[in-house]
């Protein structure tokens, strides 16, 4: 069975990446409103991350030797399902389910989906299992990596730094965590909320090989990953510094929300906006 | 592509008053209010969801003596114990699956054995968000129930949500409250008033016996209303606090009323209808007893409506269960 073929073209991952963008806002545009905002503003990372990084055959999502990406943030499943249908894991035509009632692309994405590797959501579980898996997958011999996004608000929850203390301990270098610094969370910005900077210091002192990159720029997401694959001994992280609603003006410039209501007049605009963007 | 009716998705705050003919909004935010303004100790503390928990009323009202934990249960419960370690009166919000499963240690040890007067306030209980298995507190009420101490309140409505706001923040002592949030449904009247451990006949009935906990009893309500259309007279008897759990009243209707519908917003073994089934064992009463409520499963996700009829928990489920306990 076939790998999903991977590649390091600048331009060919924008291309992709805002096709993963147009796929983002119908599923926003059916529901009304949402994590457009998270969704548009991972849709650079995932696409790296999906079409550069990981090895997985789309036929086969259960594939023993492929890469895991595990999302922690349930919520972000919005930007995951995008992704699954642009690889070929899940068709681009149950995509108009999204978050109805019977659908298996529930608003939160369920491990019972094809390419969903666990049920996130309940947030804080991602890098434990992630760790657990590399542990696993090390023990068995095989050479596949373990790929956890989380978001600057699980940095709250104490079992996020357990495991980046057993990512260290146990030398996991086959374990990449990349945290989506997008500036939201439920009751506001970080800052006011719980203050996490300087987040990248608090990952190295960890012991974890940290970079810190503008999420939203796929040349510097392609040059993380180079140094991580040059640089053994240690598990990584990669901070990354989103913009929520990326690729959508105005959703860039409104007041940031973690989950945003739309009325049902801004989806034209939106949708043109997007087509303009770069 | 297709686009479904809007309304019908799995969000995460949904609103369980579609049809109710009056509604209040954040009965409990400013019930809070109105209790901190007559005594200085009670604070607020929230995990990331202040907006919502409507706990953002008070904290709006009094920012001093409002913290922020950030997304931290554990740090939350802990925290609040301190507080109350200080003589603080300390409500702490949060999700019920949060606070129950990440937090049961904090409260178990720090809130329940160190005797803190904690006030946990838990939202989305059993079925009333549109997110599945992570954000449905499902089992919440059996795993407080079990803790040595802890007051368990499941509110019905606005009003009693209101109300038993205000009896917590009086009683001295760890409580595990269910929260109802946002755009809340009113059926209770004022006039009946909410007391930490006592059921309440709302209606009486020699035929069938409904017990119901939570939103449940507005459901239990209505299906007495349509059996008594039928000539079936039923009782229903509205035990929000399941711990203390008041025996007298319970053992004195199953010992009336020995056909009993069991009714909670939450699986059905390890709540209410196990309490009772507790009680009739240990008293010795024979009864037969149906129990509604969530199965032994993880639930999908979808709209309120849909997750009731999908888990047969709907008014129409609940005459069926009493007409065939009456066959
Ligand atoms: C353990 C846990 N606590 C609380 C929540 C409720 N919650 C859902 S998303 C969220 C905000 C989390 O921050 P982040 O993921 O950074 O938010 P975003 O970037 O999507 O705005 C919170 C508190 C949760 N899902 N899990």
């Amino acid at each position: 069975m076939n790998e999903l073929p991977l590649t390091r073209d600048p331009a060919a991952l924008r291309t992709r990446a805002k096709a993963l963008r147009r796929h983002v806002l119908r599923m926003a545009e059916i529901v009304g409103q949402g994590y457009v905002g998270q969704g548009l503003g991972i849709a650079d990372v995932l696409t790296v991350i999906y079409f550069s990084e990981l090895r997985t055959r789309p036929a086969e999502p259960g594939w023993v030797d492929r890469d895991r990406f595990v999302l922690s943030t349930g919520h972000y499943a919005i930007g995951l399902y995008a992704a699954l249908a642009e690889a070929g894991i899940i068709p681009v035509a149950e995509l108009a389910t999204y978050g109805a009632d019977g659908s298996r692309l529930e608003m939160s994405a369920p491990e019972t989906t094809p390419g969903v590797e666990m049920t996130g959501g309940s947030l804080g579980h991602g890098l434990a299992q992630s760790v657990g898996m590399a542990l696993g997958l090390r023990l068995q011999g095989r050479d596949a990596r373990v790929f956890n996004l989380l978001s600057d608000g699980e940095c709250q929850e104490g079992s996020t730094w357990e495991a980046a203390l057993a990512g260290a301990h146990h030398r996991l270098d086959r374990l990449i965590a990349i945290i989506d610094c997008n500036n939201q969370q439920a009751d506001g910005a970080p800052a006011k909320v719980m203050g996490l900077e300087p987040l990248h210091e608090k990952w190295a002192a960890f012991g974890w090989h940290t970079q810190r990159v503008n999420g939203n720029d796929i040349p510097a997401l392609l040059a993380a990953f180079t140094q991580i694959r040059a640089t053994p001994g240690k598990p990584h992280a990669i901070v990354v510094d989103t913009l929520m609603g990326k690729g959508v003006k105005t959703f860039e410039e409104r007041e940031k929300n973690h989950f945003i209501r739309v009325a049902p007049e801004e989806w034209a605009l939106a949708n043109r906006q997007l087509e303009e963007s770069a | 592509m297709s686009t479904p009716p809007r309304g019908v998705t799995g969000n995460i705050l949904t609103s369980d008053a579609a049809g109710a003919a009056r509604t209040e909004t954040a009965p409990f935010g400013h019930a809070l209010v109105r209790a901190a303004e007559q005594d200085p100790r009670i604070v607020g503390l929230t995990a990331d969801l202040g907006k919502y928990t409507d706990i953002h009323v008070f904290a709006e009202k009094f920012p001093a003596r409002f913290f922020q934990m950030g997304m931290a249960e554990q740090s939350l419960v802990g925290a609040a114990c301190g507080l109350a370690r200080t003589g603080c009166v300390p409500f702490a919000t949060t999700y019920g699956v949060f606070a129950t499963r990440r937090a049961y240690d904090f409260i178990a040890i720090g809130a329940a054995l160190g005797r803190a007067n904690v006030k946990i306030i838990a939202g989305l209980p059993g079925l009333t968000t549109g997110y599945g298995g992570t954000h449905q507190a499902i089992e919440d009420l059996a795993l407080m129930r079990s803790i040595p101490g802890l007051t368990v309140i499941d509110p019905c409505d606005a009003t009693e949500t209101a109300q038993a706001t205000a009896a917590i923040a009086l009683h001295d002592g760890p409580v595990y409250m269910r929260l109802l949030r946002g755009v809340v449904p009113v059926t209770l009247e004022p006039h009946n008033k909410f007391e930490i451990g006592k059921a309440r006949l709302l209606l009486d009935g020699t035929d069938v016996a409904y017990i119901s906990t939570g939103l449940m009893t507005t459901r239990t309500l209505e299906a007495a209303r349509i059996l008594a259309a039928t000539g079936i007279k039923a009782a229903v008897l509205h035990v929000s606090t399941l711990k203390p759990f008041d025996r007298a009243a319970v053992g004195a209707l199953l010992s009336r009323v020995p056909r009993v519908v069991t009714a909670e917003n939450h699986v059905v073994t390890g709540g209410l209808a196990s309490a009772v089934a507790d009680l009739a064992v240990d008293e010795r009463l024979a009864i037969r007893l149906k129990r509604v409520g969530i199965p032994d499963c993880f639930c999908e996700s979808g709209s309120l409506p849909y997750l009731a009829e999908r888990y047969a928990m709907t008014a129409a489920h609940l005459v069926k269960a009493a007409q065939e306990i009456l066959k």
